[in-house]
């Protein structure tokens, strides 16, 4: 195993120089507009993946490329383009420029630093100095420990993925930085079986961080968990189908708020009238025990970078607190039309797309509740140990959001395990109804968030919380 | 971006597929997969070009098997000495996979491709100005078909050009192509009390067949219609899933007919061939040969010619679909339905399912219908349902159905039963077969019964 820093020359400067940068930003802008990017991206990846108690394949991949983008009064053009040479990069400024001609703005200089603002957080382990051996044995040993824990568990399935993505941003408004993030994640899911049928269960990891990701956590553990998950349910029954007080556990539920209130509050589909968080900043749209906070700084949770796709450094952003909505989250476009400060949130998922306003890793501060009175002082309610995915209709507000291990509330305690299921609430409504907040406040999985059809990283994070009611999409009376 | 030919020869992609399948050692089976495609995009906003995207992507993907042990490598760019390069790491990421007496490439099984209509000139006829003006026309239309419209979310234009080369030292060479465009708008609707949205789209091999005015019109009267939407109480009722929502359900059940699935225990109906599972009304084909379907392909992602698979028969199971490598594993021949991009290995999809048709009108199932939801949307599908348990619950909107006929909209509440029991629960299947822009051919099915979570 070998143990590297990442190399301060190591970033894109050296596979595009700042002279290129700046011809190719010139190139962009030679027949007008009031904005133009360069976005290089260079991202390598390796994954294995053992299924049916086999190593089934290793594979690796590298893509390398740059997205060019104009802005030409209000249209934006965007080309991309794998050929970073200059010749290449010439190509496609033009087809950018092309595209965002319909505009008619006057000709513009760039003025841009000689040196980028380099972002770095080293690696402790770089995984792509590991040897694919020892990425192979984490898969083993968690088919072998989810496969002992009992007879009933009938499939595991194991994945392992690294991936180092370099990105290069400048810009026409001067912002010139470099980037690199550094991924490792790990999953195993358990198949049980029995007279009731199968059942699933399984478990997730991942950080901004190396190869060091497996010194903090044990991966027998997780197949132990993914295992118990899924036999836990072979027990499950039907969810109830109807409104109850629903208390979600600490660090499993963060897609709540993702979903609640997190796309609402994104400034392209406020500008767009397209959320029902639109005008309402200074105002309580939450109960007071909300502070909504979004954190791309957030060292080592899977939401984490040092610039945006933009070239913003990732910011710490209140966005309710004590329940008053205090700002959206902004790009760059959005952000220069409003005359604001920008806010960290232009993502994209390669440089094959355009950036737009996307979450980092979003949490709800910690409160003060105990968390076992939470549920103690719940006399019929479901607890959901760990929601799944979610998704919202930013307009209504109405969201939903799986349900992957939930729990009967009968009497103030916790018992029998229920069947997954979705649940449903309007954003507004469910935020104001949230009645208690614990002080377990925990990170959860690793996430990817779609919008548009882009997926990007994301973390979430919550404390135990109620929510006096919610729907619940079960099929028991 | 100029370094690149047109698309639609082929010929490229190829040529350097196969000079890098030079680079093959004896004992080694390697394949090369080479994609390429070119796309446009624009979204209109304001009256005006919101953001218009001119797109070219490549890339390949080389697997390779040595004694049994599968590597596989992906690079994103067609430059001959980094695909050399995507070979040798594929070579060593073999050496530590486990041996799989059952891996191996496709070979060449006799069976004749049939070429799907192909018309990139369609969509090159095309000027940039022209797409520009059916997306900003797209959005007028939106904003102007009713009052109640109080802004588009999206009003888009986008085409797409793409070709794959497969090669392979075990004999296969294929090319596949195709061509298509396609409109899609998402309006707002306001009432002073709340805000809806209604969605639609269209797509097709010529730019020339899509209807700006209907494809808006029908998008503003789902945002409309649902005006004034709001829970209902929890109760049992039927509900009727136009062709667009339907494809939600057969969709999960050919999910569960994957050879992955089988081979991997995780499938519902793993050892039911020929056994009921479905109600008697329900027959489905898959047919990626099917030139009215958008999705009809000639070749599947090993390069074997695709071919009409029987699915389901009267409620009968009939079969599965197979890539090579889940053939082998159940000792049957691949159904040509490995599905995959230039990044990753072969897996198994659907081509284009073809649902046959039963009897009567949209008009006349919703009127056999006494207590009933007509769903408009659904949401959640990836995080409430269970393939492999095969619990189903989402969330939907929809309008609620008392003794035949359509009454107030109903929104935030979920719908739950379970794959199995929706699927023997089919209570019709209408005649009203539309062929989708996904490629599916499907009509308004109705379930008898399901569990509806509100209020």
């Amino acid at each position: 195993m070998s143990q590297s820093n990442t190399s301060p020359g190591a970033d894109l400067t050296e596979v595009v120089h700042a002279s290129v940068v700046n011809d190719t930003l010139r190139e962009a802008l030679s027949t007008g507009g009031e904005f133009a990017e360069v976005f290089v991206e260079d991202k390598a990846s390796s994954s294995a993946y053992l299924d049916d108690g086999r190593v089934e394949e290793l594979t690796s991949g590298r893509d390398r490329g740059a997205g060019i983008r104009v802005v030409v009064g209000e249209t934006t053009g965007f080309a991309h383009t794998a050929d970073l040479t200059p010749e290449g990069l010439a190509t496609a400024a033009r087809a950018a420029a092309a595209a965002a001609r319909s505009g008619g703005g006057g000709v513009r200089t760039v003025a841009m630093p000689d040196t980028p603002y380099r972002s770095l957080r080293p690696v402790r382990i770089d995984p792509s100095g590991v040897d694919k051996a020892d990425k192979v044995a984490l898969l083993r040993h968690a088919d072998e420990v989810a496969r002992s824990r009992s007879g009933s568990i009938t499939q595991v399935s194991a994945g392992y993925a690294d991936s180092r993505r370099r990105i290069l941003v400048a810009n026409s408004d001067g912002n010139f930085a470099t980037d690199e993030v550094v991924r490792t994640m790990f999953n195993v899911s358990c198949v049980a079986s029995g007279d009731t049928g199968m059942q699933t269960g399984r478990e997730s990891i991942g950080h901004t961080i190396g190869f060091e990701l497996f010194d903090r956590y044990d991966v027998a553990e997780l197949a132990e968990r993914a295992a118990e998950r899924a036999l836990t349910k072979l027990a499950a029954r039907p969810a109830p189908s109807g409104q109850l007080p629903v208390v979600i556990g600490s660090g499993g539920g963060g897609v709540l708020f993702h979903e609640a209130c997190g796309h609402g509050l994104e400034a392209d589909l406020v500008a767009k009238g397209a959320s029902v968080f639109a005008g309402r900043t200074g105002e309580l749209v939450a109960s007071p025990l909300v502070t909504l906070v979004d954190d791309g700084t957030m060292a080592g949770e899977w939401g984490n970078f040092g610039i945006d796709d933009e070239g913003n450094p990732a910011q710490r952003n209140v966005l309710i607190e004590d329940g008053v909505l205090t700002d959206y989250m902004w790009d760059v476009l959005r952000a220069r039309k409003e005359g604001r400060r920008r806010s960290g949130n232009g993502r994209r998922q390669s440089y094959q797309h355009l950036p737009m306003v996307r979450m980092t890793n979003t949490y709800l501060l910690a409160g003060d509740g105990d968390p076992n009175d939470i549920i103690s002082s719940t006399p019929h309610g479901v607890y959901v140990a760990h929601l799944g995915g979610g998704q919202v209709n930013t307009a209504t507000g109405d969201f939903v959001f799986g349900m992957s291990e939930a729990y009967l509330i009968e009497d103030g305690q916790i018992t029998e395990p229920l069947r997954e299921g979705n649940l449903i609430g309007n954003g507004p409504e469910v935020l104001a109804r949230i009645d208690a907040v614990a002080n377990d406040f925990a990170m959860g999985p690793p996430g990817t968030c779609g919008k548009d059809g882009q997926g990007v990283p994301v973390g979430d994070g919550v404390p135990t919380l109620r929510v006096e009611a919610l729907t619940i999409g079960g099929t028991a009376a | 971006m100029s370094d690149l030919p047109p698309i639609g020869g082929g010929d490229e992609l190829l040529a350097l597929a196969r000079r890098v399948l030079g680079d093959a050692g004896g004992g080694e089976q390697v394949e090369v997969f080479a994609a390429r495609s070119r796309s446009v995009r624009v979204d209109a906003h304001g009256g005006a070009v919101e953001s218009l995207s001119v797109a070219e992507s490549a890339g390949v993907g080389v697997r390779c098997i040595v004694d049994g042990r599968q590597g596989f490598a992906h690079c994103g760019t067609l430059d001959e000495a980094s695909v050399r390069a995507t070979l040798a790491e594929a070579r060593d990421n073999a050496r530590f996979a486990e041996v799989d007496p059952w891996a191996g490439l496709a070979e060449p099984d006799g069976v004749s491709p049939v070429m799907p209509p192909f018309n990139p000139e369609a969509i090159g006829a095309l000027g940039v100005d022209d797409k520009v003006a059916m997306a900003v026309a797209l959005e007028r239309a939106a904003s102007s078909a009713d009052p109640r419209v109080t802004g588009v979310r999206v009003a888009a234009y986008a085409d797409h050009v793409g070709e794959v080369a497969i090669v392979s030292t075990t004999g296969i060479e294929a090319l596949s192509r195709d061509a298509s465009a396609g409109l899609s708008v998402s309006a707002l609707a306001n009432d002073d009390t709340m805000t809806t949205v209604g969605g639609w789209g269209d797509a097709a091999r010529d730019p020339r067949d899509l209807d700006v005015d209907a494809v808006a019109g029908v998008a503003v009267d789902r945002a409309v219609r649902m005006l004034g939407a709001g829970p209902i109480p929890s109760t049992r009722l039927a509900v009727v899933f136009e062709p667009r929502q339907a494809t939600t359900l057969l969709n999960l059940l050919v999910g569960t007919l994957s050879g992955i699935a089988v081979v991997k225990g995780r499938s519902l109906f793993a050892d039911r061939v020929g056994e009921t599972i479905a109600s008697p009304l329900l027959t489905l084909i898959d047919d990626p040969t099917d030139p009215r379907s958008l999705a009809a392909d000639s070749h599947d992602g090993e390069g074997l010619a695709c071919r009409p698979t029987a699915l389901v028969e009267g409620g009968v199971l009939q079969g599965f679909l197979h890539n090579t490598w889940t053939a082998r594993r159940l000792g049957t021949a691949s159904t040509a339905s490995a599905s995959r991009g230039y990044r990753s290995t072969p897996g198994v999809s659907s081509g284009a399912v073809v649902t046959a048709a039963g009897s009567g009108t949209r008009d006349e199932l919703i009127a056999g219908v006494t207590h009933g939801l007509l769903v408009q949307s659904i949401s959640g599908v990836h995080s409430g349902v269970n393939m492999v348990s095969g619990d189903v619950s989402v969330g939907v909107e929809g309008l609620l159905i008392t003794d035949g006929e359509i009454g107030p909209p109903v929104r935030e509440v979920t719908l739950a039963s379970t794959l199995q029991r929706m699927l023997l629960g089919i209570s019709a299947v209408g005649a009203d077969v539309e062929w989708l822009p996904g490629g599916m051919a499907v009509p308004t099915i109705v379930v008898g019964e399901m569990a509806l979570g509100g209020r």
